[in-house]
């Protein structure tokens, strides 16, 4: 019977953390501050992370709140702070709003139709501890060492770039300096 | 409708809804982090699916994924803090000469 309750509490759990995530996504796109849009994506983020971690896969909830929380939109929210951003004037949508709205409706809907009749209802195969730290260690560095060799190879060309960018303004302030 | 068409479901909203943000908002911080939901989506799908199929090449995605993710931000930031030196705006319309 506490089995039972306990697979209930984990359905009933996913069900609010997708909801709450779901709410914050629509914030993101109703709220006009941007630094209040950078919070409801980060509630967003948490609670997507507390789903990964209701299905089993631990390691992944913690790149989620590590990676995602703690250095992407630690990182966006200071950029927002650098920049004192206020959006007083103008308007929130551009646009496109209503074509855009259309759009959403219709591919949520087809999706989530084809979903709805393609997936027959089964059990999932793997469930809690299909996904190990460790398990998933060993297959990555065996099979997947040459993809993980090309994203530091991504990651240095991108702070490459990031530098080149830096040095382009750097030039434009001193041709600006200069006349 | 079971767990996993529950989570696809959600995946796909979340992949609209960043959509729709960047379609519909002007600011160009907000539409970047909208970017950054439809690879939350994406992400949330991959699971799903890694977890239904007992797999780990869903992980690893996962894994490649929030490398792409950070790369595209680190460099995106420095792009954006350049247009609003120079056009002293976060309104993507200011941005209309860019065009080819």
């Amino acid at each position: 019977m506490i089995d039972g309750f306990l697979q209930h509490l984990d359905t009933l759990l996913l069900l609010v953390f997708g909801i709450c995530a779901l709410i914050g996504a629509a914030l993101m796109i109703v709220l006009r501050q941007p630094m209040r849009v950078a919070m409801a994506l980060i509630s967003t983020m948490v609670f997507l992370g507390g789903i990964y971690g209701l299905l089993g896969v631990h390691f992944i909830a913690a790149f989620q709140v590590l990676i995602y929380v703690g250095a992407v939109m630690v990182f966006m929210v200071y950029v927002i702070m650098l920049l004192e951003v206020r959006d007083t004037a103008g308007q929130r949508y551009s646009a496109w709003l209503l074509p855009g709205l259309a759009g959403f409706v219709m591919l949520v809907g087809v999706i989530v139709i084809s979903i709805w009749r393609s997936l027959p209802t089964h059990t999932e195969a793997g469930g809690i501890g299909a996904f190990g730290i460790g398990k998933f260690s060993v297959i990555f560095l065996n099979e997947y060492w040459l993809h993980f060799e090309l994203t530091s190879v991504l990651l240095v060309a991108a702070v490459v770039a990031a530098l080149a960018v830096i040095g382009v303004s750097r030039r434009a302030d001193a041709k600006r300096r200069h006349g | 409708m079971d767990r996993t068409q529950l989570l696809l479901a959600l995946a796909v909203a979340l992949f609209s809804l960043g959509l729709l943000g960047v379609i519909v908002r002007r600011n160009v911080l907000v539409m970047l982090m909208c970017m950054e939901l439809m690879l939350n989506g994406v992400i949330l799908s991959l699971v799903t699916f890694a977890q239904q199929t007992a797999t780990t090449v869903g992980a690893v995605l996962v894994f490649l994924i929030f490398v792409v993710a950070t790369a595209e931000i680190a460099l995106a930031i420095p792009i954006v803090l350049l247009l609003v030196r120079a056009k002293r705006t976060l309104d993507i319309d200011a941005y209309g000469d860019l065009k080819g």
